[in-house]
This record gives structure tokens, sequence and C-alpha cells, in this order.
């Protein structure tokens, strides 16, 4: 045995010689390929429906960038916005909607759900949302957990959302990568994914990782979540001073050694480099304020703060270091950190100029994310912030959308952009209106008035209320 | 006992001393009586009670007049289904009254009783009461036990809170009662029996310390169970699909003196008739609209309608940090085919006939005490709000530590640390 170990080891030395021996009578090294990380592997393969000219008249519109327009008209065609105004011009064949008494806005986009990595029916068999196991898992990507056929999905559709942000739980420091899709329903994930869009990284303060790791090795207590964001953070600048020398090595023809792929540390790295976007779930002040430190510590961008229940306190803050929040208009005191939650707090943000998101992380307040909009706006109000529902309407469609990277091609109804659209039944700040017509891309996804047509998730399929009105 | 008298006197003098004659004037008034709805009301309130509610009616000397010209007046909102006053922060923040880890003394808890937890100086009263609620249903939210112990009827007033201890017992027959019984709704029913036969044994005569018991509940929680059997306690049984409440109303059928409510009954609108010809009224929770288990499959959020259009009594508000959010609840309901007429009656008076204090609250008619809102605009809408409330005839501050939160930081620009500013 030892001696054939031996002899294994004099063969691997003499292959090693010959070649170099080669490389010498050549006299220079040939140059292995630059080795190269694909930031794609799971491509979206969404494809919109189909987008005839469509025309919406006389109807109310909130244009989502502050702008309200009384017997407007909007044209789409080919999934896009072609013309917004009181004067709008359709080709003879286009489909004309008569909108009147009716409001028409941006499709929302929720910042903030967990729609198929919390898939209904919950319970232990589609608990896909926390990679619970240790507190950086930078490495999971909620996609890999999304089960396409939860029926929430179809419910926020019927609710106005078109695209919506998945991320994994508050598990974990680093809970892994969040994904961005269209509120198409689709077979895989991928059918879904919104194209182009970055993806984002979720993060969490305070109370729930040091509740998850306190008896598991921790962290147990706030400083040592602090602490292990800035260990995972150097940890990714080093893993991306390895690469950035690996490729000027091989740029000059050294025939470097790739580093080792680390996924975990590829996605913070990812974030280090500006690609993937940061959504920190944090509700108290103080623990947001640390955060805004640790971001220019490490020199990366924090794109929102989720939940952000004590934002109204820093508000000014957030506002200088252009961090948005995505906020409930009213939950607290379900744990400590919620407790000084108050239901003025979306306005006060959006009143100190910060960013303002109304968010759900909830399969059931996604439903009806213009309501949560609409009791933001009264309450603050009443505590005489001037705000119009023009205005406000930003914080369901625009800010999110900003928040996510994709303002460029969603988020408010202007010329050029995606058609993602919702015609509501009446002023969508009433608690009676319903979203009548949902466009994604141009294409009718939902409608309100032909129920046949209605998405019908497999799960319920053959079930008790399969295709009644939800 | 001389003690006690004392006390008591003090509160009753106290009580006199604050109460004010108030008129409000000039709202569009909605009595939730067989009066109906009155346009431009005066609602006269002397001593904490209703003394008339009409048009044009002359308002005595010495009546503080509020005006709500333009505005709604409704009766003060009752919370159906809540553990308001049981539990400030829900989780890792201490005692929470709400919930319990079953004990040998009582381990079915029935014997449970809130009425000794309810803690007036909860926040969540204040946030509760400035958005319309005047009183609150309040029981017990997590147990484990076959039964989830007794509730209370509370005021989310100054005074007098306890309006109506033991006013209900709760009881579980969906998936998590099954779980809690040992896995099964095979075990559960044979287990609700064996306790409603072993109470009905008793004969109305409660087991004192010395009485020799071979049951299999605790004396405890028999005890508890005397008033459930014989109807003089509401039995409020939470079941979600069909085939679970058509046993709860074939257990009524066989138990005809139970006075019974249900509670979510999420797919009740596939028994709606059913439900109706029994009388029993339900506490819906009409938000869920997705199968988010095996046994509410059928979810959707015109149960509310549908069940109201087969001529059952519908109540709505289960909630407790964020009890606001009933009427909004009630609004959707109302978006998904319940008239609007029954989504206030869902909060008001519905609520109050299916706890039996109807006799004094619930509705805006004489001689009930004066619990009543003054809207901005339509309670149901979520931009609108409570302008004033009134409980037991006082105008209350409309203040909460959250509004107080709200003031300290409305305004960023300040020159000292905001803790040392006062509001």
């Amino acid at each position: 045995m030892k001696k054939q170990q031996t002899g294994r080891l004099l063969l691997a030395t003499l292959t090693m010689a010959v070649l170099a021996a080669c490389g010498q009578k050549a006299d220079k090294q040939p140059t292995a390929p630059l080795v190269e990380i694909n930031k794609d592997p799971y491509p979206s393969t969404y494809k919109a429906l189909p987008s005839p000219a469509t025309l919406i008249t006389n109807v109310s519109i909130l244009d989502g960038i502050g702008g309200q327009i009384e017997k407007g008209s909007v044209l789409f065609q080919d999934g896009k916005i072609v013309a917004v105004g009181t004067q709008v011009e359709a080709p003879a064949d286009a489909v004309v909607i008569d909108g009147k008494g009716k409001w028409l806005t941006p499709g929302i986009i929720d910042a903030h759900s967990h729609l198929g990595v919390y898939a209904t029916p919950d319970g232990p068999s589609h608990s896909d949302g926390n990679e619970a196991t240790k507190p950086v898992t930078a490495q999971v990507w909620a996609e890999h957990s999304i089960w396409p056929q939860d029926p929430g999905f179809r419910r926020a559709l019927a609710g106005g959302v078109t695209s919506l942000q998945i991320l994994p739980g508050s598990a974990n420091l680093v809970g892994g990568r969040s994904v961005t899709v269209k509120n198409l329903p689709g077979r895989t994930i991928q059918d879904m994914k919104f194209p182009d869009a970055p993806y984002g990284l979720k993060m969490a303060c305070g109370e729930n990782p040091k509740r998850v790791y306190g008896n598991k090795g921790g962290p147990s207590t706030r400083m040592g979540n602090v602490a292990g964001y800035r260990q995972a953070w150097a940890d990714a600048q080093d893993y991306q001073r390895k690469w950035d020398k690996y490729a000027e090595e091989h740029k000059a023809g050294k025939n470097p050694t790739p580093p080792k792929r680390d996924l975990t540390l590829d996605t913070l790295a990812g974030v280090l480099n500006g690609e993937i976007l940061v959504h920190m779930h944090c509700y108290r002040a103080d623990d947001m304020g640390t955060m805004l430190d640790l971001m220019k510590e490490f020199d990366y961008k924090i794109a929102s703060f989720q939940h952000a229940v004590e934002a109204y306190k820093i508000a000014d803050r957030l506002a200088t270091d252009n961090v948005c929040s995505a906020m409930w208009a009213d939950w607290w005191g379900f744990k400590m950190e919620a407790y000084d939650g108050i239901r003025e707090n979306i306005p006060m943000v959006h009143q100190a100029g910060a960013c303002a998101i109304v968010h759900s992380d909830s399969d059931l307040g996604i439903q009806r994310l213009n309501q949560e909009a609409a009791k933001a706006l009264g309450d603050g109000q009443r505590a005489g912030i001037d705000i119009s529902k023009a205005v406000a309407w930003q914080w369901l469609s625009a800010n999110p959308a900003k928040s996510l990277g994709i303002f460029d091609k969603t988020g408010s109804l202007e010329v050029g952009k995606n058609a993602d659209l919702v015609l509501w039944s009446a002023d969508p700040f009433s608690t009676y209106a319903q979203a009548e017509r949902v466009y994604i891309d141009g294409g009718l996804a939902f409608d309100r008035q032909s129920p046949e047509s209605w998405p019908v998730s497999d799960f319920e399929l053959g079930q008790p209320g399969e295709g009644d009105v939800k | 006992m001389k003690k006690t008298s004392l006390a008591l006197l003090t509160g009753l003098l106290s009580l006199a001393a604050q109460a004010e004659n108030i008129a409000v004037v000039g709202g569009f008034v909605h009595t939730m009586s067989a009066q109906g709805s009155v346009d431009n009301g005066t609602v006269l309130i002397r001593d904490g009670r209703i003394e008339a509610i009409g048009q044009g009616i002359e308002i005595p000397a010495h009546f503080r007049v509020i005006d709500a010209k333009g505005k709604i007046v409704t009766p003060g909102l009752i919370g159906a289904y809540t553990s308001v006053g049981l539990v400030e922060v829900g989780s890792s923040a201490g005692t929470v009254d709400a919930s319990y880890k079953p004990q040998d003394f009582s381990k079915a808890g029935s014997a449970l009783d809130v009425s000794y937890a309810i803690n007036p100086d909860n926040s969540v009263l204040d946030v509760s009461r400035i958005e319309g609620f005047t009183l609150a249903a309040t029981g017990m939210s997590s147990t484990h036990t076959l039964f989830g112990g007794q509730g209370a009827i509370i005021s989310l007033g100054d005074s007098d809170n306890l309006v109506k201890p033991k006013a209900f017992m709760s009881l579980s027959v969906n998936n998590g009662g099954a779980d809690d019984a040992g896995g099964s709704r095979a075990s559960l029913w044979p287990q609700v029996e064996n306790a409603f036969a072993e109470a009905e044994a008793l004969n109305g005569k409660a087991l004192s310390a010395k009485d020799e018991w071979h049951g299999y509940l605790s004396k405890a929680d028999v005890n508890a169970l005397i008033p459930v059997v014989t109807g003089k306690m509401l039995l409020v049984v939470d079941a979600r699909r069909a085939s679970d409440i058509r046993q709860v109303l074939a257990f009524k059928a066989r138990h005809p003196k139970l006075n019974l409510a249900l509670l979510r009954a999420t797919e009740g609108w596939r028994v709606a008739d059913e439900i109706a010809k029994a009388g029993v009224p339900v506490i819906l929770d009409p938000e869920p609209n997705l199968p988010y288990a095996f046994d509410m499959l059928a979810s959707t959020m015109a149960n509310a309608g549908r069940l109201d259009a087969a001529g059952v009594q519908v109540s709505i508000g289960v909630e407790t940090h964020n009890l606001r959010l009933a009427t909004q609840h009630a609004g959707n309901a109302v978006a998904n085919g319940l008239p609007w007429q029954d989504g206030l009656a869902a909060l008001t008076i519905n609520t109050a006939k299916l706890f039996g204090i109807d006799k004094d609250y619930g509705s805006l008619e004489k001689g009930k005490v004066a619990d009543l809102v003054i809207w901005s605009g339509d309670p149901l809408e979520a931009m609108q709000a409570p302008e004033q409330v009134l409980i037991n005839g006082e105008a209350i501050k409309m203040e909460s530590r959250q509004t107080k939160l709200r003031d300290r930081y409305l305004n960023l620009k300040r020159d000292t640390p905001h803790q040392y500013m006062r509001p």
C-alpha cells in the first residue's frame, strides 16, 4: 500500500516536470482563459401578455410622480405607454375603454413580500423563507424557494399589484438574495422574473437575529449583530481584493490561479460593487442610525430600510443619506422594537423629504396597499401634513420602483415606460374601490368583470371555492 | 367590608361629579335602533346616559353643546373578539396575560378567567378608543387547552372598565383545536361532549372543595362550565371549514340550552342557510381570503355579505393592537357585498346583541349608555377618523402614547434632544 502511494507521487512529480519542461521549451506559459462569474445563471424567461393598442379615456389619472389629470386619457401599445394627457389620439383599431368615474394609476409595487417563500397553505412544508442555520447566509437566493403556485400571487393581482420584491425572512443578519418579479402567474419562477431588475440582499437588524441565534451560538445581542455584519463586509472586501488581484494578474499575463468561488462572498461582493441593493429590516431609529454608519464604513448603499417603524424619529437623516423606508400604515406592539409605531410614520418620513414606501410584508396587506396609503394619508393630513393623493401615490409605485432599481422601467405613467397600470372602480383612496382591470406590460392580467378569466392556481383547482370571488 | 363600601361610595361620587350633560348637535346620526338615521340630529346626554335623540330637540340649560354639523355620529364601536387589556407587547417583552401554559389546576382551560387580568392602563385601550372603539370583548388568545377560558366585556372609558365579567367561554374546533386535543377532531369532539356531560351531571350545583369528584375535568374546570351548559354563558366556537360548522350546529341541536356564537366561520357562506336556521350569530375576521390551511380552503371576502344575505347576524372586529382595522374590514366587506348599514351594525348593535349587552350598549337609544363617536366622515372609509369619542357620556381625551410620540417628533429641527421637549 505504502509502496504504491510512493509510486503515484513519483509519477505525479515526473508529469509536472515534463509539463514544466514543455513550457520552457515554448518559451512562454499558455494563459488560461479568464475565469468569470456568471451573474445571471437563472435568467428571466418572462413573456408579456399580448398588448394591443388600448386607450383608456375620460378617467381620473394619478401619474405616480405627483400629477393628477382629470378627464384624462392614457394610450398604451406593445407593452409601453404611448401617450398620457387630456388630448390623446389613438389608432383606429385601439381598444377603447371609457373610464368615466374611474381612476387610473401606475401598478402597485410591493417592496416587501414573502409570497411563494411562505406560501399558503402555510406550515412546515411551505416554510421556505428563512435559512435559519447560520446568521450570514448571503449564499441563498429567494428565487430558489418561491412556489409560483402560491394563491397569494393571484390575490395580490386582484389588488392592483403588478410587481413585487420577494425577500428571504429576517431571522438572519444577512438573509440572502431577494428577487423582483412581475405579478403574472408562471410555471417557474424564472417565468416571473422582472427582466434586468437588479438583485437585492435582505439583511436584518435588531430582535429577530438575536432571538433566533441567541441559543444557537450567537449573535445574542444587538452589538453581536453589528459585529456580524462588519465581519461579513470585511470578508467580502478581502474576497473582492482576491478577485481584483486575479484579474490584474491575468491582464498582466501572469496566468494566476482564480480564487475559490464562495457563494456567500459572491453576493456580499456584489453589494460592495454596487450591483446588488441592500434592503434592511430595521425597526428602531437607533438601529437605523448605526446602519447608516455601517454603510459608510464599508462604502455600500442601503437602498431601503424595511418596516422602519421608528423612521419618523430620524426621517431627516434618512433624507440626507437618501435611504428609503418601506413601512406599514399602522402595525405596532407585536414586539418591543415595534412598540413606538405610530400611524403618521409614512407621511412624516415623506414630509422630511425622505423616500417613503408603503409595503405589505403580508399576503393580506399586499391586496390592499392602496388602503394602507389611504390610512397613512388621512392620518398625516389630520396631523397637519399637507400631502395630496397624487403625491401620496408615489409611496405605492415610484418610490418602491426607485428602491428596487426599476424606476427607469416602471412605477409611473410616463411615455416609454412599461404599461403597468390599474383601472380602479373609484378613488383608490376609498375602502370601497376595487381594481377593475390590471395591466402588466400592456397585457390585461386581471379583469374583475370577467370572472372566468380570473387566475386559479393549481393548488386551488378542484378545491372548495375554486374560481370564486376572493 | 367598611373599606369596600367607602371605596364604592367614593367611586359613585366621583362619577356623578364628572358626568357632564352634553348635547351633540347637528350630526348625521346613525342610531342603529328602530329610529334609523337622523339628519341634523341632536343627542342629549345626561348623567352618562342618552336622554333623547331627534331633530329639533330643545337643549336644556347647562348642557355643553358639541357641534357635529357635517359629521357622522354613530354608537361607540365594539371590538368583537380581542385581547385588549391583556397584552401590552406580544413577543419577548414579559408577561402576556392572554396566553397560558396548561397546568393541572385547569387542564381543560375553562376555569381561566380574564376578568382578573385586565389592565385598564394598557396602552392598547387609548390607542383603540381614539379610533372609535368604546367596548371590547376580550379573551385569551393562546392556551393550548380544550376551552379558551372565560372572556369579559370591557369598557375603554376612564373608569368602570369591567362591564361584564364571565361574558363568554371560548372553544376552538378548527385545525388548531384538533392539534391541541391530541391531533384529531376524533379526539376533540368526544372531549367536548365529555366535558359537557360532566358539567350537565352537576345539575347546576357547583362542586365545593369537600365534594367527592371522579370526573375527568378538574373541579375548577367543570364548575366553570355550569353556566355554559345551562345557557347562561355564551359559548364562542371557532370553526372554519363547512363540516366543522355543521358539527357545531349539530352540537347545539344535541344541547338545546346552549347559547352559541360562531367565530371566524371561514367557510360559513357554504352553510349559510343552516347557520341562519339555527339562529347562531357569527363573529367574522373577514379579511383572510387565502387557503391558510385545509380547513379554510373556500375563504373569500364575500363571506360576510353572503352570510348576511342568508339572514345570519354578522359581527366584525377580530384584532387587538390594531382594533381600528375593524372599520376597514367592515368597509371591505361592504365592497364585497355586505350592505353598508349592516357593516356598521357588525361593529355595534350586532355585537352588543351577541354578547347580551344590548340593553345598555350597541345603539343610540334613550336610556342606553352614552358611548358615541363623532366621525369626520364615513366610519368605514380608510381616510376618515373619529374627531371626538364619548364613553359613559364623557368626552375622552383624544390622546394616546402614539399621538404623544407623533407630536414629539413632528418637528425634527430642534436645538435640544427630543426627550427633553414637552409635547
